[in-house]
Formats: C-alpha cells, sequence, structure tokens
C-alpha cells in the first residue's frame, strides 16, 4: 500500500508538470483557487475567451482530451495520465467546466455512432475547444424519466423536421454543437421510439432562452425547436434506437474521478478556525467540533475513495462502483456544510453582500446554490437507485407504462 | 499508486474468511450468546494454528513477522464473523502495548504465548464512566502493588494478564500515568464478570488489593503509550467495524432480495432501495477511511493519529448505521432472538465505546487536524 507512481507515470507527471508550469494562465491561479462551486467568473476578463485559449493551447500542444485517440483530438493516454494530469493541473482545471459535457459525453457518442469522416471533421475542434458542444436531453416532461420525452422528430424525404422543447441544457447560449434526443415514434412504448442526432446549434428554428434559477445566476437554459431541419446523415444509431445510444453517452459521464467533488469542508474548516464565537474561538466550541469531525470524515472518505479508484486505474484494472457515491455524499453535504456556516454567525449570516458577509459571502453563494447540485446529472433519489440496482443488485423499480404505447401514457396527475 | 491490499494481503483476506465461515458460523457465535462458554475457545486455538494470533509480532518473539496490513485485513474478517474471542484485547490492546513498550523480557515472555493461543491480554484503562483521560486514571502504584478498580476491562474474566494504566505521580500531568503488566494468576487481583450489551464478548471488574505490578516501560511515560496503543487499536478495530457492517449490508440485501410483501420483493420498494443504498455509503466512505489508517499504521506515518480518529468515527457510524438498518429491512423478524441482526447491532454499539465514544474521538480529530494545520 503505497501512494508512490510507478516510473512511467512518474516520467509523465513530470513532463505534465513542467508544461503546466511553462504555458498556464498564472495570472487567474488564485482566483481559480478560490472558486469553490458553480460558475467560475473572473474579474476583469472574459471567463469563457480564456478557457477557449487555455483548451486551444493545450491541443495545439497535445494535452487536450488525453484519452481520446490522437486522430480526433486527443493525446491516446491511459486512464491513469488522465488522472495525473487532472492532479497537475489544479486550479486550471476548472477552466474546463465548459467543456466537460462535450468532451465528457458528445464526443464520446459520436466516437461510438458517427461516421469516420464526421469523426474527423468534428472531434479535433471540440477536443481543442474551438468548438463547444451541449447536450439535449432532459425535457420538461422528462427529466429523471428522460424517455419520457416528447420533441418529435418527423422524417421529410432526407431530412428530419423537429418541433418540441428542452430544458436544463448546460451551455447552450455558447455551444455551437449538440446532440438531440427526439421521439420519432409515439405510438410504441416510451424506449422504443426514440432517436438521436446531432446538429448545429445556429440552424434555423433553434431558439436559446437561460432559465433563471433560484440562485439568481443562469447556466442552464431552456432550446425551443421550430421546424428545425436536420439531414438524416447527422443521425447517431438507428432509427428509434435513440435510447440505445444515449445509454452510452450516459456511461461516459464518470468523468470526476481523480477531479474530487466540492464539498465545502476545507472552507468549513478555515471558517472555524479563524470565527470568534461569543464564548471562544470556534473552533475550540464542542458543538462545533463535533460538527466539523462528522464533516471531516466524509471529506476524507471520499478523498480515499477516489484514491482506490485512480489505484485501479493504475493498475489497468476498471474502478468498482464506489465512485458512483461521490456525487450523492458532496452533493447534501455541501448544502448542510453552507447551512451551517450560515448559522455560525447568527442574525448576519444572512448577509450576503461581499462586504459585509464573512468571507465574502462565499457560504451564502454555497447555500444559494446548493439545491441544484442535488438535482443535477441525476438527483440523489435517482443516484440511490442506481446504487441499490446497479451496486447492490436489487430490483428494478415497478414501470407501469413500460410496455404502454407512448401516446397512452397520461400527462397528468390530478385531473 | 497502489492504495489497496496486495494481491498477498488479500489472498490472506480470503483465506481468514474462508476460515471463520467453516469455525465461527453464526451457530459457534451463538454459544457465547447464550452463555454457554465464555468464550470460543477452539475458534482461539484454531486462529493460533493459522498464525493470526501472531501475524503482526516478528518472529523472534514467535510471530509470523508479517505486519499491521496483514493484521488489518485479518482484522476485518473477524468483524465479519463477530468472533467470539478476545482477539481485539489481545492482539490490538495487549501485544501493541507490550510491542511498542516492552523490554526484551517482557516481549520473550508475553507475545510468543499470545502468538500460539497461551496466554489471553487486555488492557485495563477505564475506571467507569468517561473516555479516555490521565485524570480519569485513579488506581494507583506504589513499591510495585496496584490498589483501585478498573472498569469495564475487555474480556477481563478470560484474561491471563493485563497492561494497567495507573497513577505513580500526583502533579496533574499526564507524567503522573505510568504503565504496568500485571499477572492475573498471580493473586491480589479480584475479578468479577459484568454484563454488558454485546454478549459475545465479555466485560469485567477488577479489583486490585496489593496486586504485584511489573513496569511496562518507563515511568510517567504510560499515557503517551496509551495514545500510541489506542490509536493503532482505533485502526484495527475499525477493519473489524468495516468488516461487521459490510455483513450487515449484505444480511439486509439478501433478505430484501428474498422477502415478499404487497405481491413484490421488498428490496424493490424505493423507501428500501434507498435505505440500503445509504447503508452502502457509510460502509464505502468507512473503508476507505480505513485504508488510509491501514497505510498510516502500516508505515507508521506522521498522519497516523488523524488518520486513526478518522477511520475509527467513520467506522464507528458505518457499523452502527447498518446495523440498525439492518433490522429495520428486516421487520418484525429482526427484532427476534432468533434472527442474527441483534448479534451485529449489539456488537456495532459495544464496539463503539471501547476505546473511548465518538465524542473522544471527534474530540481528538480535530485536536489533531489543527495541529496539521499549524504545522
Amino acid at each position: 500500500m503505497n501512494f508512490d507512481d510507478t516510473p512511467q507515470e512518474a516520467a509523465f507527471r513530470a513532463e505534465a508538470k513542467a508544461w503546466i508550469a511553462a504555458n498556464a494562465p498564472k495570472q487567474y491561479e488564485d482566483e481559480l483557487r478560490k472558486a469553490s462551486l458553480g460558475r467560475v467568473a473572473l474579474k476583469g476578463a472574459n471567463i469563457l475567451e480564456v478557457a477557449k485559449a487555455w483548451q486551444k493551447k493545450k491541443a495545439d500542444a497535445g494535452w487536450a482530451c488525453l484519452h481520446w485517440p490522437k486522430e480526433y483530438g486527443g493525446r491516446g493516454s491511459s486512464p491513469i495520465e488522465r488522472v495525473i494530469w487532472q492532479q497537475e493541473e489544479g486550479p486550471f482545471g476548472r477552466l474546463s467546466s465548459m467543456f466537460i459535457i462535450g468532451h465528457g459525453m458528445c464526443g464520446p457518442t459520436m466516437m461510438a455512432f458517427a461516421g469516420e469522416e464526421q469523426k474527423r471533421k468534428y472531434l479535433p475542434p471540440l477536443a481543442s475547444g474551438e468548438k463547444v458542444w451541449c447536450q439535449l436531453f432532459s425535457e420538461p416532461a422528462g427529466g429523471s424519466d428522460v424517455a419520457g420525452l416528447r420533441t418529435r422528430a418527423e422524417k421529410h424525404g432526407d431530412e428530419w423536421v423537429i418541433n418540441g422543447q428542452k430544458i436544463w441544457t448546460s451551455g447552450a447560449h455558447y455551444s455551437d454543437y449538440g446532440i438531440l434526443l427526439t421521439r420519432t415514434d409515439p405510438t410504441v412504448a416510451k424506449h422504443k421510439g426514440l432517436t438521436m442526432f446531432f446538429l448545429d446549434m445556429k440552424s434555423p428554428g433553434v431558439e436559446v432562452r437561460p432559465i433563471k434559477q433560484a440562485s439568481g445566476a443562469s447556466d442552464f437554459n431552456e432550446v425551443y425547436f421550430t421546424e428545425v431541419r436536420i439531414p438524416d446523415s447527422q443521425r447517431l444509431g438507428n432509427v428509434n434506437d435513440g435510447w440505445n445510444v444515449s445509454l452510452t453517452t450516459l456511461m461516459n459521464e464518470r468523468m470526476s474521478i481523480g477531479a474530487g467533488v466540492a464539498t465545502g469542508f476545507p472552507e468549513l474548516f478555515d471558517f472555524c478556525n479563524s470565527l470568534m464565537l461569543e464564548d471562544g474561538p470556534a473552533i475550540e466550541n464542542r458543538a462545533v467540533r463535533s460538527r466539523l469531525a462528522n464533516w471531516a470524515v466524509k471529506a476524507s472518505g471520499l478523498k480515499y475513495t477516489s484514491m482506490r479508484a485512480i489505484s485501479a486505474l493504475s493498475k489497468g484494472e476498471r474502478p468498482g462502483p464506489e465512485n458512483s457515491i461521490g456525487k450523492l455524499v458532496a452533493g447534501s453535504m455541501i448544502q448542510d456544510v453552507a447551512t451551517y456556516a450560515l448559522d455560525l454567525q447568527g442574525a448576519a449570516g444572512a448577509l450576503s453582500g461581499p462586504e459585509d458577509a464573512e468571507v465574502a459571502g462565499k457560504f451564502q453563494a454555497m447555500l444559494l446554490r446548493a439545491p441544484g447540485t442535488r438535482v443535477e446529472g441525476g438527483t440523489d433519489e435517482i443516484m440511490r437507485n442506481i446504487i441499490a440496482e446497479r451496486v447492490l443488485g436489487l430490483p428494478g423499480d415497478i414501470r407501469v407504462d413500460k410496455d404502454v404505447p407512448f401516446n397512452k401514457i397520461p400527462t397528468k396527475g390530478r385531473a | 499508486m497502489n492504495f489497496d491490499f496486495s494481491d498477498e494481503q488479500k489472498q490472506m483476506r480470503d483465506e481468514a474468511r474462508k476460515f471463520l465461515s467453516e469455525q465461527c458460523p453464526p451457530k459457534a457465535v451463538r454459544e457465547v450468546l447464550d452463555g454457554k462458554a465464555p468464550y470460543d475457545k477452539s475458534l482461539w486455538k484454531g486462529l493460533a494454528e493459522m498464525g493470526f494470533l501472531g501475524v503482526a509480532i516478528p518472529e523472534q518473539f514467535g510471530g509470523a513477522g508479517a505486519g499491521h496490513l496483514e493484521l488489518c485485513v485479518i482484522a476485518e474478517e473477524m468483524g465479519r464473523a463477530l468472533a467470539p474471542v478476545p482477539f481485539s484485547s489481545t492482539v490490538y490492546l495487549a501485544a501493541e502495548a507490550i510491542l511498542i513498550a516492552g523490554s526484551d523480557a517482557q516481549k520473550q515472555k508475553w507475545l510468543p504465548k499470545i502468538a500460539s493461543g497461551d496466554a489471553i491480554g487486555t488492557l485495563a484503562l477505564f475506571e467507569g464512566k468517561g473516555n479516555p483521560s490521565p485524570k480519569a486514571v485513579k488506581v494507583t502504584a506504589n513499591g510495585g502493588v496496584l490498589n483501585g478498580v478498573k472498569k469495564p476491562v475487555p474480556d477481563g474474566a478470560i484474561a491471563d494478564f493485563a497492561v494497567v494504566a495507573a497513577r505513580t505521580g500526583s502533579s496533574g500531568r499526564e507524567s503522573d500515568i505510568s504503565l504496568f503488566i500485571v499477572d492475573l494468576k498471580a493473586g491480589g487481583v479480584e475479578v468479577k464478570s459484568l454484563t454488558n450489551i454485546d454478549l459475545t464478548r465479555g466485560q469485567a471488574e477488577f479489583t486490585f488489593k496489593d496486586a504485584k505490578a511489573e513496569p511496562l516501560g518507563a515511568a510517567g511515560e504510560g499515557w503517551g503509550v496509551i495514545t500510541q496503543v489506542l490509536d493503532r487499536a482505533a485502526v484495527l478495530t475499525a477493519f473489524e467495524q468495516v468488516g461487521g457492517a459490510d455483513r450487515a449490508l449484505e444480511m439486509g440485501r439478501d433478505y430484501a432480495l428474498d422477502r415478499i410483501a404487497f405481491g413484490r420483493p421488498i428490496g424493490s420498494f424505493q423507501a428500501v432501495k434507498h435505505m440500503l443504498a445509504d447503508m452502502y455509503v457509510s460502509a464505502t466512505l468507512a473503508r476507505s477511511n480505513c485504508y488510509y489508517g491501514a497505510w498510516a499504521l502500516s508505515t507508521n506515518a506522521g498522519e497516523l493519529p488523524e488518520a486513526a480518529a478518522a477511520a475509527r468515527i467513520s467506522a464507528t457510524q458505518a457499523f452502527q448505521h447498518c446495523a440498525k438498518n439492518n433490522i429495520q429491512v428486516h421487520g418484525g423478524m429482526g427484532f427476534t432472538w432468533e434472527f442474527d441482526c441483534h448479534m451485529y447491532y449489539r456488537r456495532a454499539n459495544a464496539v463503539a465505546l471501547g476505546l473511548g465514544s465518538l465524542s473522544y474521538w471527534e474530540d481528538a480529530l480535530i485536536d489533531r487536524m489543527r495541529k496539521k494545520n499549524a504545522a
């Protein structure tokens, strides 16, 4: 049992470290390091431009999408090399957040289902950040139940005509392309009538509207499709086989290994180390210490769980299912941590202006963003279902709509 | 990086599991639970023959000379099987105290006997309510004899010798405390069995009346040794707890798959699935914290105090969580004497206290994290 690199890993790490030291945009390092949750913003610079410039620089030197094949803009690296890169990239990795969906989900789906010519055309600019991709799955009527989606695609000659609405699309407002899951046959069971496409987000009839979130910020969008035309050559997989195609996309969503998930604990621990309560330093208060200790072991448990996954990668094994717990644990933890940080401040905890609030309002912002982390990318409840079914082998839910034609499924609860 | 046990260590874990599933089925645990025997003597002999009792004891003192990582994998299996033997008191507490502080002669005298299963040892630290603290030690040592009362002492009623924390000064500092070895067969110690919530592992009260005692380690350095022993035992015990948590989770999962209610397996209801998923989460977090503890223990790293506290807290929570919700998944049957659920519930809650309760370790963890931050 050790934390040492193999000689090959050490050589790779040294090469990565040296390149990052010579090329990273260091002027933003401090701001990036301090950003803890949600959208990263930079003072006096456009984050999208900085992110794209860093990604392009990496791509030109062969450090983009490390695990992708070279001919598609990657480096052909092993999974462990990808993890080492993430460790070395550190805070600069936060600049990649706008590419996560494209690199983690759209790219692998294109790799599995697009034609060779399309792959050579679309994947390298996706890897280099010159083109940004989004994923158009969720709908107002299909969130956790994504196969309940209603956006229609109808064949007209060599084209498909799309009508409908998507929601919760991250980055649609700055995306160049998207992968789109549609309903092509409403007369069969819901999973059996779906088809996947990719499309140019600048196509006529595509309208992107930002959603104002409960936190006041806008990270997501609604996307409306009105008579949007997509050539049949941009279909991914067979007609009505879109559900299986989407499973490939979702299986590739394992992107957090090595990168670590935000729990809010390091921030809370620092805060309690400096905070004075009525009866002395917070860190010396028994109740505070007990709460901190309980979160400390969750944070360290997550950290060492991901180390175990990295070890499996290092040995050329596939990581076990342990890593599926990260999002579930961290999501509700960061919410509880933020709530507690405000509680420690008494009435003043409600103040969120950067001048008045402790730690420049970081915990208030964390609190307001946290509900979203427990919903996006699979709700806590869906994560528990996944653990129960795929890890523990418990039966799937009984699905009353499984064998019902989609257009016969009720659309309303209480009449 | 290899943050995992080696293939050889995993093989040892498999051997231990096979051995314990044959030699320590729930039926054997119940012999002790039902009071038919104070501990499983034949299992104790078998563990000695397998080399498990002395796995971390150097060869020169009759052990296998493997190491603490090997002891961790065996501890996990002992916890999984609820082995009703004085393994933790003898191996994690008494043997570790002697390894840390014993003279060559003391090591020669006791360690081979521990490895061969011929001596059961324990640590007599507590004196009634409260967590480990030098202030709470009232038993006195004067002129080579001890006087006073220790309770609870784990496996005290079946022990052959005890490492005892006693007061040798009155300055109010840690240096008032020294350690002694007492041969419990030599007279001067009244031993009384005490009933406790875990019926598969005994607790006792020792009353020392001019009991002959031999110093273990230097005078006034006892508390430092106790702290080290507790840290090591915390990691090893955490592996037992993770073993128990995993088994309780499996029992709950299996029952949820087999039990039909409302026309379907109860494991298909989200209320039950989510309860089991949460058990898996706490068991996984605990296991990962334990691995870090094992690394720190085996390399004697400076991180051990912090790692031990984290493993202890996480594993205590996980075992308690899994054991109580295993009963909940079983419903009424989980609350019968006949089903094994309560044996895990009893063990989970007793073992949560033995080295000091959660609040003690929470406090220790924060102190140790602060120290690291300040450094």
